[in-house]
C-alpha cells in the first residue's frame, strides 16, 4: 500500500496520522523536536531554517489552543504564517475546500496546516497537492491529531526516559479522542510494554482491545502502580444523546482526585491534552499539583511542531533529488 | 550512500592525536579570564573534550566555560538538502555577550559551517569576539572566514574528503575519502 504521508524514499512528506509511521521516523520527530526545545529558552527564539517559506493555517473548526502554537512553531522556524479561519470566510460563500487549497497554493503556500470536523480532510488536501508543499493534520474530527499525540509521547520520553519500562493510564472519553488512538499506536510502537485504558463502556470504542491495551472500567484497579496518567477531555461538544448520567457523576466515578491519584506510583505524572474542564474529569488540586505536567505538555507541543515542520520543509522533492547528488551527509565532518 | 567510494588508506595523513598536541599547544594562549569554548559537533565537541582534559589547569585558572553547537538548524543548504536525520541540541550555558569565544572545529573546508554557527551563536546573544581553531585546515574556503589557529594544513582536492572519527577506545583519527563525482558534500 502507498502510504501518503512518506515520499519514496521513506521520508516524511506530510504528517497526517501517527498510524502509518515507522519507529524510525517517529524517533526522527522527537529526537529533533529535543533540539528545538533549547531554542525557545535563547535570548532569540528563532532558527532561520523556513525563512521565505509561508505556512497557511486552515482551520475550518475553532481551536484558539492549537492554531496558536502551530502560528508560534512556524514564526519560531522563521516562517510567514497566515492562519485562515475558513469557517468564517470563503466556505460559507460556497467555496469548497480544495478551491480554498488552490487558491492559497497560487499565492505561494508551501506547507498547510489543517483542522477540520470531517476525518480524512487533510488526506483529502495532500492527495490533491502538488509534491513540493507539505501537508500537516491538526486534528480532524475523530480521526487523528498526531501532532498532539507526539507531543504526549514527547512529554513522556521527557520525564520517564525508559520507554520500555512504563505502564500507562489513559483516562476517559476514549471514544470521542482524537488522540487516544494516535497516541495508544504510538506508545506501543515506541515498546510501551502496557497501556490501560480507563472509562465507562459508553465512552470506549467497539473491540478497544484489538488496540492492544488492557481495558478497565474501574479507576481504583485501572490507576493501580501506573507511571502516567493521561486524563482525557470529556468531549462535552461531541456528545449527542445519554451517554453519561450527569457530569458531577463521572467526577465522582472517573475524575482524578487526589486520593484516586495517590494508587498510582508516587512519581507518576498526570497529563492533560486540555482545554480542562476542571472538576468533571479532573480535580484542581491534581491539575496544579506537583505531579502535573499539564503547562510543559504545551511547552512541548511547540517544540514538536517545529520538529514536524522543520522536517518536512526542507529538501526538495523525491523526484528532483536524483540532480543534487549523494543526500549523506557524513556526521563527523563539519 | 554515495557512488564509487571507497577508504582509502593514506600514508601521509597525520597522526589525529599528534595534532591535538600541536592544538593544545597553539591554543592555551589564547585562553584567558572571559573566553569560552564552543564545540561544533560531532568531531568539533571531541577535540573540545580533550583540551578541557590536557589545558585543565589553564582553563581551571580562568574560569574558562564551554558549550556545544549543531549547526543543524542553521545550514545554507537545508533548502536542498532538509534537516539532518540526526542533530542534538545546541548547549550553550552560559551567557555569550562580551564574551571571547573560541569555535572549536574539526576540519575547516568551506567555512560555511563555522558561518552557520556564527549565525546560531548571536541569537544566543552579542559575543566581544570570535575566533576559530581546527585541527586541519584542508582548503577549499568559499567564505571570507579562515581559521586562526590550526595544527595542520593539508590541501586536498574537492573529489577527496576529510573527517574525524573517533575510535571506541576515545583515540581520534583523520580519515579521508575519495568521492568519484566532485563536490557532493556541499557543506563542510
Amino acid at each position: 500500500m502507498n502510504n501518503p504521508q512518506l515520499d519514496r524514499d521513506g521520508n516524511l512528506k506530510h504528517l497526517l496520522s501517527i498510524e502509518g509511521l515507522p519507529k524510525k521516523i517517529l524517533n526522527q520527530i522527537l529526537d529533533t523536536a529535543e533540539s528545538f526545545v533549547g531554542v525557545a529558552e535563547r535570548e532569540v527564539k528563532k532558527v532561520p531554517l523556513l525563512r521565505g517559506k509561508t505556512v497557511c493555517n486552515l482551520f475550518f473548526e475553532n481551536s484558539t489552543r492549537t492554531r496558536t502554537t502551530f502560528e508560534i512553531a512556524a514564526k519560531r522556524l522563521s516562517a510567514d504564517v497566515i492562519s485562515l479561519n475558513v469557517s468564517t470566510s470563503s466556505q460559507s460563500k460556497g467555496e469548497t475546500i480544495l478551491d480554498t487549497v488552490d487558491n492559497l497554493i497560487a499565492m505561494h503556500a508551501d506547507m498547510f496546516v489543517v483542522r477540520h470536523a470531517q476525518s480524512g480532510a487533510a488526506h483529502l488536501i495532500a492527495k490533491h497537492v502538488p509534491p513540493h508543499i507539505h501537508v500537516v493534520n491538526a486534528g480532524d474530527g475523530r480521526h487523528s491529531h498526531p501532532t498532539q499525540g507526539l507531543l504526549d509521547v514527547f512529554t513522556i520520553r521527557k520525564y520517564k526516559p525508559d520507554l520500555h519500562n512504563l505502564r500507562i493510564a489513559i483516562v476517559g472519553d476514549v471514544l470521542h479522542s482524537r488522540v487516544a488512538r494516535s497516541e495508544i499506536h504510538a506508545l506501543t510502537t515506541l515498546g510501551v510494554p502496557e497501556v490501560r485504558v480507563i472509562a465507562p463502556k459508553t465512552l470506549l470504542p467497539t473491540q478497544v482491545e484489538k488496540l492492544g491495551v488492557h481495558v478497565f472500567h474501574d479507576m481504583e484497579e485501572g490507576l493501580k502502580d501506573v507511571d502516567v496518567i493521561m486524563m482525557l477531555r470529556l468531549q462535552n461538544e461531541r456528545m449527542s444523546g445519554a451517554m453519561l448520567p450527569s457530569s458531577q457523576e463521572y467526577f465522582k466515578t472517573y475524575g482524578l482526585t487526589q486520593e484516586k491519584l495517590k494508587l498510582a506510583k508516587p512519581d507518576a505524572i498526570v497529563m492533560h491534552p486540555g482545554p480542562m474542564n476542571r472538576g468533571v474529569e479532573i480535580d484542581s488540586n491534581v491539575a496544579d499539583g506537583k505531579q502535573s505536567v499539564i503547562l510543559p505538555q504545551v511547552t512541548y507541543g511547540i517544540a514538536i511542531r517545529m520538529a514536524v515542520m522543520a522536517i518536512l520543509a526542507g529538501g526538495l522533492p523525491a523526484q528532483q533529488q536524483s540532480s543534487v547528488g549523494s543526500p549523506a551527509s557524513p556526521g563527523g565532518a563539519a | 550512500m554515495t557512488k564509487n567510494h571507497s577508504n582509502s588508506p593514506s600514508p601521509q595523513l597525520p597522526n589525529a592525536e599528534d595534532l591535538l598536541k600541536v592544538l593544545a599547544h597553539k591554543l592555551e594562549p589564547l585562553l584567558q579570564k572571559n573566553t569560552a569554548l564552543v564545540g561544533i559537533h560531532s568531531g568539533g565537541v571531541w577535540l573540545m573534550q580533550r583540551l578541557l582534559t590536557s589545558l585543565e589547569s589553564t582553563i581551571s585558572k580562568h574560569g574558562i566555560e564551554h558549550g556545544t553547537l549543531d549547526v543543524s538548524f542553521y545550514r545554507d543548504d537545508y533548502a536542498k538538502r532538509g534537516l539532518k536525520a540526526e542533530n542534538r541540541p545546541s548547549q550553550i550555558p552560559f551567557d555569550v555577550e562580551n564574551k571571547h569565544i573560541i569555535l572549536i572545529d574539526d576540519v575547516f573546508y568551506t567555512g560555511r559551517t563555522t558561518r552557520a554557527a556564527m549565525n546560531e551563536l548571536f541569537d544566543y546573544g552579542r559575543p566581544a569576539s570570535i575566533s576559530l581553531v581546527a585541527l586541519v585546515n584542508r582548503g577549499g574556503r568559499e567564505l571570507p572566514i579562515a581559521p586562526q589557529i590550526v595544527a595542520a594544513d593539508i590541501p586536498l582536492d574537492a573529489s577527496q574528503h576529510m573527517q574525524l572519527t573517533k575510535l571506541v577506545d576515545g583515540t581520534l583519527v583523520l580519515e579521508l575519502t575519495q568521492h568519484n563525482s566532485a563536490r557532493t558534500q556541499e557543506h563542510e
